[in-house]
């Protein structure tokens, strides 16, 4: 398979990970056997990490709460940022870690299921990490879009039934 | 009865009643109905091109604006038409029209006289033989077969000819078949409309949904743009069907004559729509080749379970329509889509709306999700084969 069809294989999996392989394969023009090939070799090279559903919290009850942490470190001789970072993403609570470039440098995702973990968290385990030298916690009230979905209620059919 | 009865003009009576319009009566009576009978993309139009037109509003465009469409937008399409190696002068060769329809209806009455004929290669699309006729021409229709791809032959086209011949009107890519014409095909068209001074009306509204291959004008081929209006539009390739902007290209005299019959009768385009039609062209390009590339793998997997439930299907290069053989079925193909509907819940349009040699044939359109053409023919394999 082609490097172009190889991304365009990655593209429809992101957008709907229970296309059989069958349907990848026609919606790519390709053989299934390529297309096992080409998401066994994905996921062997960890390109592929796993497939999740993309599902809206909101609507689910006794979900807790949501934080987007930003923290400002100072990187370390010869490990940089990674070694803080490693520190960081090991706790079961954070989601999601990232570097980022701007008024701060780690980007850190945390649930819990009351506020009061999160602040904890925030104060008792990150805030204390040597080189970290400060944090900005944000809660996340609600989720409008994520990872290219809108969250809101489909829109509903206006074209007529039948058309020229 | 009203003071109207008896008084209305012969050549609305002598328009054949929609075919399309019956079955969407039929069609919209019921629930749950999978519909691959709609001729406009599910898209909704893209959200930057929705934005510009508040910018718009909010800075007041509420106007008027020169018959022929605002010269920006004009000098736009003049732009983006290079990419298919036409070359039009934005100042008088370019007019902007309500959706490619008011530019069939322009260009015809622009060059007809009565008596004159206007040849359409059939199946077509169902608003060239009213305009015509509106017009005060008359029709010859050219059938078009599956074993040729539905494409216009030379000799089809030879055959037809008569000495009050006058225009050709050209699909392509083609509603409902999804038929393109490539360059050898148009090199003989266009060789035959030279030779008997025949006029090309090219509708080229879905010259950006071609998969595996580009679009030709045949108005590129030489010799051929002097005799030859090309009309296109923001409504297929940009999902922009309910803007209604259109729009014509054309050597300049014809041009003036068709802003002469738009400028008493339309007097402009909706401003609104020009100024999104202007944020398409400039900025669109992303997003338009996001929705081909959808088109074309749900074109796929159509060709494909169509030919798995059974149905023979041509290989539609073009728009967004499979046009499949129902013959198996022992069906008409009127009969067809009626049962299929009734019975499945499925809406297809029978070929036979399109032209004569439409028949046998249904037109399922895939500018419809994956997921509900998934649907659709479950339950096109139930009607089918149980
Ligand atoms: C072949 C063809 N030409 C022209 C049109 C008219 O489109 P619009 O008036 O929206 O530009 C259509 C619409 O279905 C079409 O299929």
């Amino acid at each position: 398979m082609d490097s172009e069809k190889r991304i365009k294989l990655l593209h429809l999996l992101h957008e709907n990970a229970k296309y059989t392989d069958e349907m990848l394969a026609t919606l790519l023009d390709e053989e299934p056997a390529e297309v096992r090939a080409a998401i066994a070799e994905a996921e062997q090279s960890r390109v592929i990490l796993g497939y999740s559903a993309i599902v809206n919290w909101d609507k689910v009850e006794g979900n807790g709460v949501t934080a987007v942490i930003d923290v400002r470190v100072t990187p370390q001789r010869e490990v940089g940022f990674d070694a803080i970072a490693r520190r960081i993403y090991r706790f079961s609570e954070v989601k999601s870690v990232a570097l980022m470039s701007g008024a701060y440098d780690l980007q850190v995702v945390v649930e819990g299921s009351h506020l009061r973990d999160v602040a904890t968290f925030v104060s008792e385990r990150l805030a204390t990490i040597e080189h970290v030298t400060g944090t900005a916690t944000h809660f996340l009230l609600k989720t409008y879009k994520a990872d290219g979905v809108i969250f809101d209620d489909r829109e509903d059919e206006k074209r007529l039934v039948v058309a020229p | 009865m009203s003071a109207f009865e008896g008084k209305l003009s012969p050549l609305v009576e002598q328009l054949a009643p929609s075919g399309i319009r019956r079955f969407f009566d039929l069609a919209s009576q019921m629930d749950d109905v999978i519909s691959l009978g709609v001729g406009e993309p599910d898209f909704v139009t893209p959200w930057h091109v929705r934005e510009a037109c508040f910018y718009a509003l909010e800075r007041g465009y509420t106007t008027y604006t020169a018959n022929a469409g605002l010269p920006a937008l004009r000098e736009a399409i003049a732009q983006y038409l290079e990419t298919f190696d036409l070359s039009y002068d934005p100042k008088d060769e370019v007019l902007v029209t309500v959706g490619g329809s008011e530019a069939i209806d322009l260009a015809l009455r622009a060059v007809i006289q009565p008596g004159d004929e206007v040849l359409i290669p059939e199946p077509a699309y169902v608003s060239y033989e009213p305009c015509a006729i509106l017009a005060g021409a008359t029709v010859k229709k050219i059938a078009t077969h599956a074993m040729d791809q539905f494409r216009l032959t030379e000799d089809a086209l030879r055959a037809a000819l008569t000495k009050r011949s006058k225009v050709l009107i050209l699909c392509a890519p083609n509603n409902p078949t999804g038929a393109i014409l490539d360059r050898a095909a148009l090199a003989q068209i266009a060789s035959v409309a030279i030779a008997h001074d025949l006029l090309v009306i090219s509708d080229e509204i879905y010259a950006e949904l071609t998969y595996g291959v580009r679009h030709v004008s045949i108005a590129s081929l030489p010799g051929m743009k002097e005799r030859t209006i090309v009309i296109s539009g923001m409504s297929k390739a940009y999902a922009m069907t309910g803007w209604r902007i259109g729009y014509a290209t054309a050597p300049r005299d014809v041009l003036a004559a068709m802003v002469k019959i738009h400028q008493y009768t339309m007097l402009c385009a909706p401003i609104m729509g020009q100024m999104a039609a202007l944020e398409a062209l400039r900025n669109g390009e992303r997003e338009r080749q996001a929705m081909v590339e959808q088109y074309d793998q749900r074109r796929r997997f159509v060709v494909k379970r169509l030919r798995e439930i059974g149905l023979a299907c041509h290989e539609p290069q073009g728009a967004f329509y499979a046009f499949p053989d129902i013959r198996a079925s022992g069906l008409s193909s009127e009969a067809f889509a009626e049962q299929l509907l009734k019975v499945e819940r499925v809406a297809v349009v029978p070929g036979a709306v399109f032209g004569p040699s439409g028949e046998g044939f249904v037109r399922c359109s895939y500018a419809t999700s994956l997921a509900q053409l998934e649907r659709a023919f479950e339950r096109m394999d139930r009607f089918l084969n149980s």
